[in-house]
């Protein structure tokens, strides 16, 4: 059996009064290619946030490599954040900005070698062009994958990605499954995944979370994207989900 | 007019200009790109209180002001990382109670209004030997502290998660940061004065800010923005015999809008 990398039982968050996330259990196994799908609300980025250490649960356990969060060494996970989150009046260059994920630091300079494992890292991911440009001048495909080539250079054993795919046009997103499933062969990542987009989830992933702040259903996207599954976790919306691409796949 | 500027207090003036003047441009690039202006003029007029109160007890203002304006800092940080209280709010609250405990110090004793005055306006009359020692100890202290704490705030102010993911103690580091700003403050303040002391904080990095490609960047222009226009500043203020800390910030103004315009022309 693969060794565990994420596991999660009972795990309950709340703000304040406001339950986020209801007594979720969860269990990623290395080489696992999760992706959390649910309703805006559903509790997918404070999931997220929680295995990384960033909010803190109410009550349940987390553990990550075997460890609290807290205790894992950076350099193990990478994440890539959503971009509307990131502050763009920052004055700083692309360069830079991959380099913070070697170093773990915002570096006043950098020196050659970090410099030349930038380089590098900057060509895999084909944003060689970009390198000298500033963090401002981006668009927002394009910061999402120097997000990616920044989770890269540290090639992470457990890799967490929040919606993506959000702002990125159809071809640079299968730029982006390309590199995904690139530096998952490479490093032996396990990915976890926030995404909205359902294809995706059900022709990438090796397993989909269906989340409305408790688990509405766990396990290979080919068994959990179900018409009730779906209706349970985005309520009755009082039509059928479009589900072409399933049945595409089974033509 | 040589022999002015050959004058004691000249020299005292030059140094404190210099001294003041790197501290307030390098932890300034924080306070810029974080958002955080209103904090220092906040913590000018908390510092107002301390002076006040130092006036009163007859005990230097300088000692008296530091532990009340790091106090203050330490509990808006708090409550930034822990209240749902707005920080601006708080910051107002605190501003006007400090304001209102140094306006009543000060009519408890008339005796040192005048005084109290010197240091709202700032003079450089009131910078002594002790005083250039310790903004001196105070800079070296920075220059150790910017050598490992740098990149930290550096990657904090970037994205406050980031850095935390990368197992860096930002909240730690925050309440570092207010407190070098505090202490920042309240040795700046009989230079430059309470009124004008936060413009000190903002104005060179702003400028830097407008031409710098990068944060490092940013930070060397706002120590030569901050250490040309605080020399020029007080030559001037001693050549036509005019308030010093007004004449800096005026002079740090104007090459904020010549370098806007220059942008502008340049784009």
């Amino acid at each position: 059996m693969k060794d565990p990398i994420v596991e999660i039982s009972e795990l309950s968050v709340f703000f304040g009064k406001y339950c986020v996330l209801n007594k979720v259990d969860l269990f990623v196994r290395s080489l696992d290619f999760l992706t959390i799908v649910g309703p805006n609300g559903g509790g997918k980025t404070t999931l997220i946030k929680t295995i990384l250490g960033l909010v803190e649960p109410e009550s349940g356990s987390v553990r990550v490599f075997g460890k609290k969060p807290c205790s894992v060494a950076y350099k193990n996970i990478g994440y890539v954040p959503q971009i509307k989150t990131i502050d763009r009046s920052f004055p700083g260059k692309v360069y830079e900005l991959v380099a913070t994920g070697w170093s773990g630091r915002w570096k006043f300079a950098l020196n050659d070698v970090l410099r030349q494992r930038v380089k590098e890292v900057l060509s895999t991911c084909g944003l060689e062009h970009l390198e000298d440009r500033q963090i401002n001048k981006l668009s927002g495909g394009e910061l999402q994958r120097v997000f990616l080539a920044r989770s890269f250079i540290r090639k992470p054993k457990l890799l967490l990605l929040d919606e993506p795919a959000t702002g990125i046009d159809t071809i640079a997103e299968t730029d982006f499954s390309f590199l995904l499933e690139k530096l998952q062969k490479e490093n032996q990542t396990t990915i976890i995944m926030v995404t909205h987009d359902w294809e995706y989830a059900y022709y990438h992933s090796t397993s989909v979370l269906l989340l409305n702040k408790s688990v509405v259903a766990l396990g290979k996207p080919q068994d959990v994207f179900t018409e009730e599954n779906l209706q349970k976790t985005f309520g009755h919306l009082g039509h059928e989900h479009n589900m072409d691409f399933i049945l595409r796949k089974d033509d | 007019m040589t022999e002015l500027l050959l004058h004691s207090f000249a020299q005292n003036a030059f140094i404190a200009g210099l001294i003041v003047s790197l501290l307030c441009s390098s932890y300034g690039v924080f306070v810029v790109q974080r958002r955080m202006s209103f904090l220092g003029d906040g913590l000018a007029h908390v510092a107002f209180g301390g002076v006040a109160l130092g006036l009163l007890l007859q005990f230097e203002p300088f000692w008296v002001s530091i532990p009340f304006t790091i106090i203050v800092a330490i509990a808006l940080t708090y409550l930034k990382e822990n209240s749902s209280l707005e920080v601006d709010t708080a910051i107002g609250i605190f501003f006007a109670v400090s304001v209102a405990l140094g306006i009543l110090f000060i009519s408890i004793n008339k005796r040192y209004v005048s005084d109290a005055f010197s240091y709202l306006f700032g003079s450089i009359l009131l910078v002594s030997k002790n005083d250039l020692l310790y903004s001196l100890v105070f800079l070296l202290i920075t220059l150790v502290i910017f050598l490992f704490w740098w990149e930290r705030w550096t990657y904090s102010t970037f994205d406050y998660e980031l850095a935390k993911v990368d197992k860096i103690n930002v909240e730690f580091d925050n309440y570092l940061l207010s407190v070098l700003i505090a202490i920042t403050i309240v040795i700046s303040i009989k230079l430059v004065g309470i009124l004008l002391v936060a413009s000190y904080l903002v104005v060179p990095a702003a400028t830097a800010k407008l031409i710098s490609k990068t944060f490092s960047q940013m930070t060397i222009f706002s120590l030569i923005f901050g250490v040309i226009s605080s020399e020029v500043g007080i030559f001037l203020s001693i050549i036509f015999d005019l308030p010093t800390g007004a004449f800096i910030v005026l002079f740090q103004a104007s090459f904020f809008c010549l370098i806007l315009i220059l942008k502008y022309l340049f784009k």
